[in-house]
């Protein structure tokens, strides 16, 4: 005789992932729709009426030398924080690696930044570098180098930059630690009786070693620099001055909630959430198959 | 070429000493095998004569040179980890060549040696490939290659065959023993088998709890042990201890067996190597069987001896059959008797 399993048909499994997908399409997939529908509609000027135009507002975009401009300052700000925070990481990781007693604390000291919310990181910056206030500002005078990012669009640029990798150097750390410690002591000492000194191990061992996490970092990186910045870039310059840290995501915010072109505004996000899109494809596209050294 | 002296090591972690003092003096060309229980501290003395270790007192040269405070690198040693610790992201061809490469070597001199080593160890073949493509048995000899192209004054080993199995573990013995012999150099080799240590080593030294024991040739260990411990430690099976009372040249054992030879007086704990009972229906020592082990070419007997609780294993040759609470006579010539005092040293 055959015996069958057999399942009753029930609602419960349905019951269970509802919320789920109750919370993807509240706050992914409607809000993702909505923008779709709305970058491809222009509304006049008082608000009254609303035309649908298709692709007119992406075409806006690609032609409008701010926004390009805004584009090139993205890819240039997310460089150099994925940059500067991940080589800061990698250096802290390959000393803390060799250290034995405290390292815990070490570590817990480490993690503090990443737990602290974007705008109270940028807060801190700002009163750090504050022209008038600020400590290191009237430190750098001290040394006759005249510090006001509030007017000069370069130093700007750079503060936000040390204000973002600085957040995310805790984050990066502890995935080069772990990447660090699972590579085998001995690999590392046979390459210090092979000759090797403790500089060039790093550079011929475990930097190689390291690499699929320094993949996986660049990937989230780029990700943060990209979205999470928004609120440190608020917090510290405002996109200013005259736009120099306007970059994609706060010209979103920018032309939709202060210029109110809401059209543009909407393609400007599509782009982005294209671009998000793609990364984290290749990203798992990687990580599935792991960076092969 | 060099030899190396160890000269009152120790080394302590944190609060708790590990090695004791440990003597040693190996000659140009040796190979000496450091053997003993987990955790005797064999890997350390070894990682200190690397430089994987600091020092904590005393003293190791390597041929003449004090080289407590040298790097690894400077001390021109090659070393052969368990693991084997190929690096990953490199070819075979590139472990082989990475420190000839620190040394500066020109790129001819590197590739000729690399495959003069390959040739060797017979891994021609596998050169561009990674580790991860390679059997225990390959990365093996791709490990030692690492170790000989860089012509070392001396190799140190560290278990390096324990992740293999049963025959290629014979056969590598073989091949390390035969490849240290051919370049002449100087070999300090760690294992916890003493089959691998008897068969290896020129001489052994074997470490218990951090002190060297003893420290000799295979034959020496095997035929004069100085300790109960070198005694049950050497040789396979494992000797038989029986506690009894030396008097005017006679052993008695707690059944009142005498056995002729012996010196000192008093306590003493009497050794006999199983394959040294010989059988003899009328002989002094008297095993009562409780059990056989046919192993073919000899058959050993476990049992006790009669009227006691004290276990007693005789080595039989060929095949014999035994039935359970049967008596065995056996005697043993008085060359073959160890005795140790209450402290385990060997007395006479
Ligand atoms: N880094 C360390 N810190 C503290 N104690 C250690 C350290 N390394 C080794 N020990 C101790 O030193 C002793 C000797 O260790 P060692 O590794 O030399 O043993 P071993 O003889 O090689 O053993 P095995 O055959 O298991 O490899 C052990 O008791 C071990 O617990
Ligand atoms: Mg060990």
């Amino acid at each position: 005789m055959l015996k069958r399993v057999h399942f009753p048909a029930s609602a419960l499994p349905y019951l269970l992932v509802a919320p789920q997908v109750a919370i993807t399409l509240v706050f992914f997939i409607w809000p993702a729709s909505q923008a779709l529908w709305q970058s491809m509609l222009i509304e006049d000027a008082f608000g009254l009426s609303t035309e649908f135009v298709w692709f007119e507002n992406f075409q806006a975009l690609f032609e409008d030398d701010q926004y390009l401009g805004s584009f090139r300052r993205t890819a240039f700000f997310s460089l150099a924080v994925a940059f500067l925070s991940m080589s800061f990481s990698l250096v802290l990781a390959g000393f803390a690696d060799r250290v034995i007693r405290g390292a815990t604390t070490y570590r817990t000291l480490l993690i503090w930044p990443y737990a602290i919310a974007p705008v109270l990181a940028g807060a801190l910056w700002v009163f750090m570098f504050n022209p008038t206030l600020g400590i290191v500002a009237y430190g750098l005078e001290l040394l006759g180098y005249e510090w006001n990012h509030q007017l000069r669009g370069g130093q700007a640029m750079a503060l936000v930059i040390m204000a973002a990798s600085w957040k995310q150097v805790a984050y990066n750390f502890l995935f080069y630690l772990a990447a660090m410690q699972a590579i085998p002591r001995s690999v590392i000492e046979a390459a210090a009786i092979d000759g090797a000194g403790p500089i060039r191990r790093f550079r011929t061992i475990v930097f190689p070693l390291v690499s699929p996490t320094t993949f996986f970092l660049l990937v989230i990186n780029l990700v943060y620099a990209f979205f999470d910045t928004f609120g440190i870039i608020h917090a510290v310059t405002q996109g200013g001055p005259a736009n120099a840290t306007t970059i994609l995501v706060y010209k979103v915010y920018n032309d939709g909630f202060v210029g109110l072109d809401l059209g543009g505004s909407a393609a400007q996000s599509v782009i982005l959430m294209v671009l998000v899109i793609a990364l984290t494809v290749v990203q798992f596209r990687f990580i599935e198959r792991k960076v092969e050294y | 070429m060099a030899g190396i002296v160890l000269d009152k090591l120790k080394k302590s972690y944190g609060g708790t000493e590990v090695l004791h003092g440990v003597n040693a003096e190996i000659a140009d060309g040796e190979f000496v095998v450091i053997v003993g229980p987990s955790g005797c501290g064999k890997s350390t003395l070894l990682r200190m004569i690397a430089g994987l270790e600091s020092v904590t007192e005393g003293e190791i040269r390597i041929g003449e040179r004090v080289v407590n405070g040298l790097e690894p690198a400077q001390r021109d040693i090659a070393m052969v980890f368990q693991n084997y610790a190929l690096y990953p992201h490199m070819s075979v061809r590139q472990n082989m060549a990475y420190g000839l490469k620190i040394r500066g070597l020109p790129k001819e001199e590197i590739d000729r040696r690399v495959e003069e080593a390959a040739d060797i160890l017979e891994i021609r073949d596998y050169l561009e490939r990674k580790p991860r493509q390679l059997s225990g048995g390959q990365r093996q000899r791709v490990a030692m290659g690492r170790a000989i192209v860089r012509k070392p004054q001396v190799f140190l080993f560290d278990e390096p065959l324990s992740n293999l199995d049963a025959k290629l573990r014979v056969q590598m013995r073989l091949e390390i023993r035969r490849l240290q012999k051919r370049l002449g150099v100087t070999a300090v080799y760690v294992t916890h088998d003493q089959v691998e240590a008897m068969t290896l080593g020129d001489r052994l030294m074997v470490l218990n709890g951090g002190r060297s024991e003893q420290f000799g040739t295979p034959i020496e260990l095997y035929e004069r042990p100085q300790t109960t411990f070198v005694a049950g430690f050497i040789g396979s099976p494992a000797m038989n201890f029986l506690p009894a009372t030396a008097e005017g040249g006679e052993v008695v054992l707690e059944n009142g067996a005498r056995l002729p030879g012996g010196t000192g007086a008093g306590r003493v704990r009497l050794g006999l190597r199983p394959e040294h009972l010989l059988a003899d229906d009328g002989g002094p020592i008297r095993l009562q069987a409780i059990l056989a082990e046919q192993l073919g070419a000899s058959t050993l007997v476990h049992g006790t001896l009669e009227g006691t609780d004290s276990a007693l294993v005789a080595a039989l040759p060929g095949t014999r059959a035994v039935t359970e609470g049967e008596v065995l006579g056996f005697s043993v010539a008085p060359a073959q008797m160890h005795l140790f005092d209450g402290e385990g040293r060997r007395i006479g």
